[in-house]
């Protein structure tokens, strides 16, 4: 990742700082036979051992918090790669701290949407409260403050992550007494998402090992929430409205889950060509419905990876373009870089 | 287009992660179906279902799955067709404004791995990897646990239900890299490398995992795979448009009332789903959106019609993507905007080639100083300029992607970048502000 010169990542992201991981500090807790064990529980899963490298690099946060230099060597030793092999991985991802982290790591996501919602106003205040920016632990060691790309909870904005866990919909005085709560040994429970363990705790699992003592905490965890309003906002339209996908010709429709509420046969708008999944025959009348096609250019997009042809917007500039007035309130989102 | 919900028809069923409730409710019934079928059968089946890759490319699926190179009857294979095969899920979602494969797996995990296993017989794989983004834990929570269940029960493991097919599923967690999304980069770092792109050809299908064969999905396209075995392609044709049908799941996210995931099929327009999401907020107007994540070009009200199909959108002068439909109103900067769109790109560049390494950095300068009263007359131009050095220009479609939200944003809202440079500038521009075509040059 290429950060920008003098933005405060930088030191973090670039390499540019004098060691790519930082010295070890005098507490912490070694690194011992058992993490020995498993990593090479880690190695057995792949076909090539190489593979191993990202989740043993979470096995190691998970012991001492950061990717310590004998973390490093324990994953060189263990894939027979140099050091500096395992350390050019380890800073290039954004989830493999440098420098010890704190109990918990609190992820601000001010990507655009959250930001213009309020994420970026809850980053400048935790940052006021802990008194520390982008990256940087709180000096009482309870908290690592950082601000987050995107979480891929647009639709739950503006959100925060206590140790990758969500805590949706947040506002500047919630997610200060969130902090406040952690920084007094509490745990909140997430929106969705799992009982707080710490950093270390969901390191191990990332390392694909459980971070609960006990089966019974485990399953708790698993069936902790996850599908709040929004994730459920069509379904119960869906179900609100009597519509749903046309019938399966093997006879076995599609029926939404959100069961207990009557669903009615015919669309209260009286729409013709939208018929609920019982009658096969009327469903086909809803594919008739299509819009008009268009031919076009196959499609590329970082997400998925240009694979069979690049993708060129075909978009330009035009002389004819709206004549939209400048934003009326340009600062409202916070947005800006300086302020991370 | 009504709600049409087949991909999230489970999702409000009490534990609808678990085994037992995937079930109840036809889990795993396809897959039953998929194994008294013949590999090719599925190929065949998925082509003529009309699936594209819901990742954002559109590449049709069965078409994918047929480059995988096969032994020939009757022929000692050699060569690509030798080697293993491996399926690998692209579920590193993180495309700023797409939401959908993180509630899916946290919801439905079990129809995820049920695609995962027909896809893997169906291309001859016996090793297949999800690839979840690291800071997806609850994701990756309830995939481990569903993968244990789905060994546990016979559906993965040796002799899969009795059929002397066998799989091996690994969950691997990324490590929080935008670029791991990238198919290509999803292999290096698979592989224990940093996530950088490779140079294509030879494509994944030929040269992929460990130099072998492989398809490379995204969640929500395999998710598909058991509603198209067990409706078969025509009923999966019967959802929108020939070319590019099926159910989709749309996130919708920002200034609307509702914001969420409404499943319609594909050709559902945005006036449709603003509608069903409760319309922008009371007392404002829609003023820019996107239609698939901050990659595609920005949309204004003038698109409401637009059928949110693959074709449709690449007519109107942006893509589908992954039909993440991020809504902003009145009061929101388009500058502002584009301006932490463009951050993140630049965050996330990988580095490893210059027009996006360092396009990405002057770009934000600039944007940067606009959008602070700090711009220049020619600062308009300069962006164009290197908009177009990095379109096409760039070793992955991170780069093209970057400059999607600049070039539409220019086009559509260029009088709100006049308006944020000094006067002194403004009264500077007179005719020297380029105005042609940003694609064409390229």
């Amino acid at each position: 990742m290429s950060a920008l010169p003098g933005s405060p990542e930088a030191a973090a992201t670039t390499g540019l700082d004098d060691s790519p991981v930082q010295p070890a500090p005098a507490d912490l807790p070694p690194l011992t036979d058992q993490t020995r064990l498993e990593a090479r529980e880690i190695i057995a899963r792949y076909p090539q051992a190489r593979s191993a490298l990202l989740p043993m690099l979470h096995l190691v946060q998970s012991y001492q918090g950061y990717v310590s230099p004998e973390g490093v060597a324990l994953c060189a030793e263990e894939l027979r790669l140099t050091k500096a092999e395992v350390g050019a991985v380890a800073t290039f991802y954004t989830m493999y701290k440098r420098r010890p982290t704190g109990r918990h790591l609190v992820s601000v996501c001010t990507n655009t949407l959250c930001s213009v919602l309020g994420g970026q106003r809850i980053m400048d205040a935790l940052s006021a409260d802990l008194g520390v920016h982008h990256d940087e632990t709180a000096a009482d060691g309870s908290i690592t403050l950082e601000h987050a790309e995107c979480l891929a909870a647009c639709d739950y904005a503006p959100v925060v992550t206590v140790d990758y866990e969500f805590y949706d919909q947040q506002d500047v005085a919630g997610a200060r007494e969130l902090v406040a709560a952690l920084r007094r040994g509490e745990k909140p429970l997430p929106t969705r998402g799992a009982p707080l363990t710490d950093f270390r705790g969901i390191s191990r699992q990332l390392a694909g090992f459980s971070q609960y003592g006990d089966a019974a905490a485990a399953r708790d965890a698993i069936d902790a929430p996850g599908a709040l309003e929004p994730t459920l906002a069509g379904l119960r339209l869906a179900v609100e409205r009597g519509e749903s996908a046309p019938a399966m010709p093997t006879g076995t429709p599609s029926e939404p889950a959100d069961a207990g509420e009557p669903r009615e046969t015919v669309r209260p708008s009286g729409r013709t060509g939208e018929t609920p999944g019982e009658e096969a025959a009327d469903a086909r009348v809803a594919a008739a419905d299509n819009p008009a096609e268009r031919a076009g250019a196959a499609q590329a997009h970082p997400d998925k990876g240009a694979e069979y042809g690049r993708g060129r917007p075909p978009g330009g500039l035009d002389q004819q373009g709206t004549d939209t007035p400048a934003g009326t309130e340009p600062g409202t989102s916070g947005q800006g870089p300086g302020k991370a | 287009m009504p709600l049409t919900p087949v991909l999230t028809t489970r999702w409000g069923a009490d534990k609808s992660w678990r085994l037992s409730t995937y079930e109840s409710m036809e889990g795993y019934a396809a897959l039953r179906t998929a194994l008294s079928m013949a590999p090719d059968e599925l190929v065949t089946m998925v082509k003529d279902s009309g699936l594209r890759g819901r990742g954002g490319a559109g590449f049709p699926t069965g078409m994918k799955w047929s480059f995988i190179p096969q032994p020939k009857p009757g022929e000692e294979p050699s060569g690509p067709a030798a080697m293993p095969k491996y399926l690998v899920v692209n579920a590193d979602e993180g495309e700023p404004g797409t939401c959908k494969d993180l509630p899916l797996m946290m919801a439905d995990p079990h129809s995820l791995i049920e695609g995962v296993i027909i896809s893997a017989y169906a291309i001859r794989s016996h090793f297949a990897v999800i690839y979840v983004r690291g800071e997806a834990v609850h994701a990756h929570r309830r995939l481990v646990n569903a993968v244990g269940e789905a060994y546990a029960a016979g559906y993965l493991g040796s002799d899969i239900l009795g059929s002397g097919y066998d799989l091996e599923l690994v969950v691997h967690a990324g490590a929080g890299a935008y670029i791991c999304g990238e198919e290509t980069a999803l292999l290096d770092s698979l592989e224990g490398y940093r996530g950088q792109p490779r140079l294509k050809p030879p494509f994944p299908a030929v040269a992929g995992l460990y130099g072998a064969p492989t398809v490379i999905n995204n969640v929500e396209t395999l998710a598909s795979v058991p509603f198209v075995v067990r409706g078969g392609a025509e009923w999966f044709k019967a959802f929108g448009p020939e070319k590019s049908p099926g159910p989709k799941i749309y996130s919708l996210s920002g200034r609307v009332v509702r914001p969420g995931q409404y499943e319609a099929p594909m050709g559902t327009t945005m006036r449709e789903l603003l509608e069903m999401a409760g319309g922008v907020r009371p007392g404002h107007e829609l003023k820019f959106w996107t239609p698939g994540g901050s990659s595609t070009p920005y949309f204004t009200a003038e698109h409401l019609d637009v059928p949110l199909d693959f074709d449709s959108v690449a007519a109107a002068g942006s893509m589908l993507g992954t039909t993440a439909l991020m809504v902003f109103d009145e009061t929101d900067s388009i500058v502002e905007a584009t301006l932490r769109f463009t951050e993140f790109y630049a965050h996330e560049s990988c580095g490893k080639c210059t027009p996006c390494r360092e396009g990405t950095y002057w770009l934000v300068q600039i944007l940067d100083r606009i959008a602070h009263g700090r711009g220049t007359a020619q600062d308009l131009d300069i962006l164009i300029d290197t908009c177009d050095n990095i379109l096409g220009r760039s070793f992955c479609a991170l780069g093209d992607g970057a400059t999607s939200c600049i070039t539409s944003s220019l086009k559509y809202f260029k009088d709100d970048y006049v308006a944020l440079l000094p006067s002194e500038e403004q009264a500077r521009l007179g005719r020297s502000l380029r105005l042609e075509p940003v694609g064409a040059a390229s």
